[in-house]
């Protein structure tokens, strides 16, 4: 039996959504972007606001995701993805808006933009991903690197005297009044696929109270910059970015979450890892 | 005609709202103005001036280095400005506080009394008014009509009432002004 | 709101004009001395009549950014700051530029460098019209020397703006901001309807309906080839510029045997200096730059053949004099006058310098 003769109508299980476009993605295999671009993708078909939906792309391994949804999109300068959606948001404020950005442009450079515009309680959602490294540069420190974690510019691990502690801005966002949603979500699994795009979902659907900023984090890994394959990369990111930037939902509807202790949100001493 | 203006003393002393109701007043009168103040760290060390400059035609620089007349509030403004007074032009000054009289021989130099006849009519706060009526009495480029009208102007809302009190002060600094060398 | 004839200061007009020019937002960080801007607008709240959003930014770097992604959904979106809080918008006019995003921008100059001083400059002329970000482009630069042009250039900063899809800015400097002169305003001009923004904008970003493929705002192209491309029909856009929206004011000209050539504030002060050297029987005219990008070549070569000097007066150290010397081609003697650092030169000495470096 040739290939084709099983592809028939009956027998479809998935379908791309018409808010990605036919465009070959760049990404690595293995890399997480391209399924947080199709939850985001099928979350605006599924709410019927391709039509009123302007994204924001970073300067970083997604600068070209514009070429990959089919909404109306803009590149910003590297950082200022929250700066850019503020000003469309606040000039179009029937229109969904939102940023796409990894750790880089939006914990290291755009931290400023970052901070006001969830002070300023904007409304508007922001999609984080983090996979602690600087991808499309060749792998470098990022804010979120972990103590200890190796990269292109500390090639003997993260040391807390010289590069400072990794950097978990999502904690720190949750505790502005501004923020009225903030979770952290991975894509690594089907189920967690699921969760990731019911929390997208829910800040995109923020959007239309006017509360304040829905603010999604991507705990994600890049086994190009990790020197890992995909499967080892997934592995790796269990056992020691989790343990470091938890999953799950920090602030719901404005308010922490009952988990959400004051353990849970300084955490004191980072952990190390040991070698990757 | 052209008369280019300097008026400077303390802040606080309404140097820059006294310009700006003479610069209103031209505009009202159909003329062409500028109101020019000093400003920045200048200010914050206590004195202000403004260049206010009212013409039949349009004018040059809002900034210039010689007046016609040099309207001076306290002795730092007499020292910095009268020697800026074209010959043939105009100095008034408020003899209170000061210790070093003019000296030039070739302006007219006019003085007026207005603080220590504010403080005695309870007027301080038209204290500036007082002096705009002197200068008029010496120079009446604007007509007394219009300068009601740009009292009308540059004043808020709230202060309108506070206009024949502006008036009265104007009238009084007319009958106040002194001369103490005239060409 | 209907025409009026109001005493005001250059700041103000700037941001009366804005309102009354339907301009759709701005975003602005309190940088002296134009923070009467904001303050004015602010004060107007034109967001409760023209519909005018007005946010305070966190930095300059936030407020470009914002003009970026206001300005690039088809909305007339404007900024202003002084010298310091230009240089850091410098990386948002280059992808301004590098995206074809119309907006305008104003830049009351302050002495530098480095922080320099708050009191009026001329000195950040290069970094207007020779870049000031990276990459080949050209920022449509305005100067205005009175309340008037304060107000009445950021209606035809808007008309700029769109025809040529190009960031416009408007070249001022704390003197003019914080003076007082008469200024008549206009009538209103609503804001652009949503018909009108989709007219005036078909690239723009708001909001992909089904009969249009995605709109994309970006300033980057991996291809080389392509970039190039971009590149020549960008060149291509500032020729046409050149070709067709010079401006100048030429004052005394005609019988000149010599020249001032200056700008802003300095042209203000060259007219009082012409005004004393008529007086004394010399012939000056001058010649009032209105844009400084595109520059009055062609304007200045001609007056080269007619005049036995110039002397370019300007508040830095001579910058605008290169220009003026390659658009009269050195074949006659032309010099630079200046004061820097905060310092406003007088006519008298204006003229002094005339006298001594050009007549002689």
């Amino acid at each position: 039996m040739a290939n084709l003769d099983i592809v028939k109508p009956e027998n479809l299980v998935y379908t791309k959504t018409k808010v990605l476009t036919d465009n070959v993605m760049h990404y690595c295999p293995g890399c997480g972007h391209g399924t947080a671009h199709r939850i985001i993708a099928e979350v605006i078909d599924e709410m019927g606001i391709q039509d009123k939906t302007i994204g924001v792309s970073p300067v970083g391994c997604s600068v070209l995701a514009y070429n990959y949804f089919d909404v109306d999109f803009q590149e910003a300068a590297h950082g200022r993805a929250p700066a850019v959606a503020t000003a469309i948001k606040r000039l179009n404020p029937d229109c969904f808006v939102f940023t796409y950005q990894g750790d880089g442009d939006l914990a290291a450079i755009g931290t400023a933009e970052t901070i006001h515009a969830a002070n300023r309680g904007e409304n508007i959602t922001m999609v984080f991903i983090n996979n602690g490294i600087y991808g499309m540069t060749g792998g470098q420190m990022a804010p979120t690197t972990l103590v200890g974690m190796k990269s292109a510019t500390t090639p003997y691990g993260r040391r807390v005297d010289l590069n400072g502690y990794p950097l978990r801005i999502t904690e720190l966002l949750a505790t502005l009044p501004g923020t009225y949603y903030v979770t952290r979500q991975s894509v690594h699994t089907p189920a967690n696929v699921r969760k990731a795009k019911a929390a997208i979902r829910k800040a995109f659907e923020n959007q239309k109270l006017q509360k304040g900023l829905s603010f999604v984090e991507i705990c994600s890994s890049c086994n190009s910059g990790w020197k890992m394959t995909p499967v080892q990369a997934n592995k790796w990111m269990e056992e020691n970015m989790f343990p470091n930037y938890p999953l799950g939902d920090i602030k719901v509807d404005g308010k922490l979450c009952e988990n959400i202790t004051a353990d849970r949100l300084v955490l004191d001493h980072p952990l190390t890892v040991v070698n990757k | 005609m052209t008369e280019e203006i300097i008026i400077a003393g303390f802040g606080g002393q309404g140097v820059l709202s006294m310009g700006k109701i003479l610069a209103y007043s031209g505009v009202m009168e159909d003329k062409e103005v500028s109101w020019m103040p000093s400003y920045g760290p200048e200010q914050r060390g206590g004195t202000s001036n403004v260049t206010v400059i009212i013409s039949d035609e349009r004018i040059c620089s809002p900034i210039i280095s010689k007046y016609d007349t040099a309207i001076v509030l306290n002795q730092q403004s007499l020292d910095k400005f009268e020697n800026t007074v074209k010959p043939g032009g105009l100095l008034i000054y408020d003899p209170n506080g000061i210790t070093r009289e003019p000296t030039r021989k070739d302006v007219n130099i006019y003085k007026i009394a207005a603080t220590e006849k504010a403080q005695e009519m309870g007027i301080s706060k038209v204290f500036n008014m007082v002096v705009l009526g002197g200068f008029l009495k010496l120079k009446p480029i604007v007509g007394s009509e219009f300068i009601h009208k740009g009292l009308e102007k540059s004043l808020p809302a709230r202060h309108h009432n506070l206009i024949p009190q502006n008036e009265e002060a104007i009238e009084i600094g007319k009958g106040l002004i002194e001369a103490v060398h005239t060409l | 709101m209907a025409k009026e004839l109001k005493l005001m200061k250059g700041n103000e007009a700037i941001a009366r004009a804005m309102i009354a020019s339907g301009t759709d937002g701005y975003f602005g960080y309190p940088i002296t001395p134009q923070s009467e801007v904001m303050e004015t607008l602010m004060a107007e709240k034109p967001w409760e009549t023209t519909g005018m959003v007005v946010l305070q930014a966190e930095s300059e770097l936030a407020s470009i950014n914002m003009v970026y992604g206001g300005a690039a959904t088809g909305k007339k979106v404007a900024t202003s700051s002084s010298s310091p809080g230009i240089s850091l918008m410098q990386e948002g006019l280059t992808y301004l530029a590098g995206a074809e995003i119309p907006c305008v921008i104003m830049n009351a100059m302050r002495g530098g460098p480095g922080l320099g001083t708050i009191q009026p400059a001329q000195s950040d002329y290069f970094q207007s019209v020779k870049g000031g970000g990276h990459g080949d482009y050209q920022l449509y630069t305005i100067a205005p020397s009175s309340v008037q042009e304060m107000y009445d250039f950021v209606f035809d900063a808007w008309d700029i703006a769109f025809k040529y899809r190009n960031p416009v800015l408007i070249l001022t400097d704390g003197a003019i901001g914080q003076c007082m002169e008469k200024c008549y305003t206009r009538d209103f001009i609503p804001r652009w309807t949503e018909e009108e923004r989709r007219q005036h904008a078909p690239w723009g970003t708001w909001g992909k309906p089904a009969n249009r493929s995605h709109n994309i705002i970006t300033s980057l192209e991996l291809e080389s080839s392509r970039q190039e491309v971009f590149n020549q029909k960008l060149q291509a856009k500032y020729r046409e510029m050149e070709e067709k929206e010079v401006r100048f004011e030429a004052l005394n000209c005609e019988d000149a045997d010599y020249i001032f050539v200056a700008y802003g504030t300095s042209a203000r002060i060259c007219m009082k200096s012409m005004e004393l050297a008529r007086a004394k029987g010399l012939k000056v005219g001058l010649l009032r730059l209105i844009t400084l990008y595109p520059f009055p070549k062609k304007q200045i070569a001609e007056l080269a053949k007619k005049v036995k000097g110039m002397l370019c007066v300007e508040m830095s150290a001579g910058q605008m004099i290169e220009d003026v010397k390659l658009a009269a081609n050195c074949s006659i003697p032309i010099e630079h006058y200046g004061r820097f650092g905060g310092i406003i030169p007088s006519p008298e000495e204006v003229l002094e310098a005339m006298e001594k470096e050009i007549v002689k």
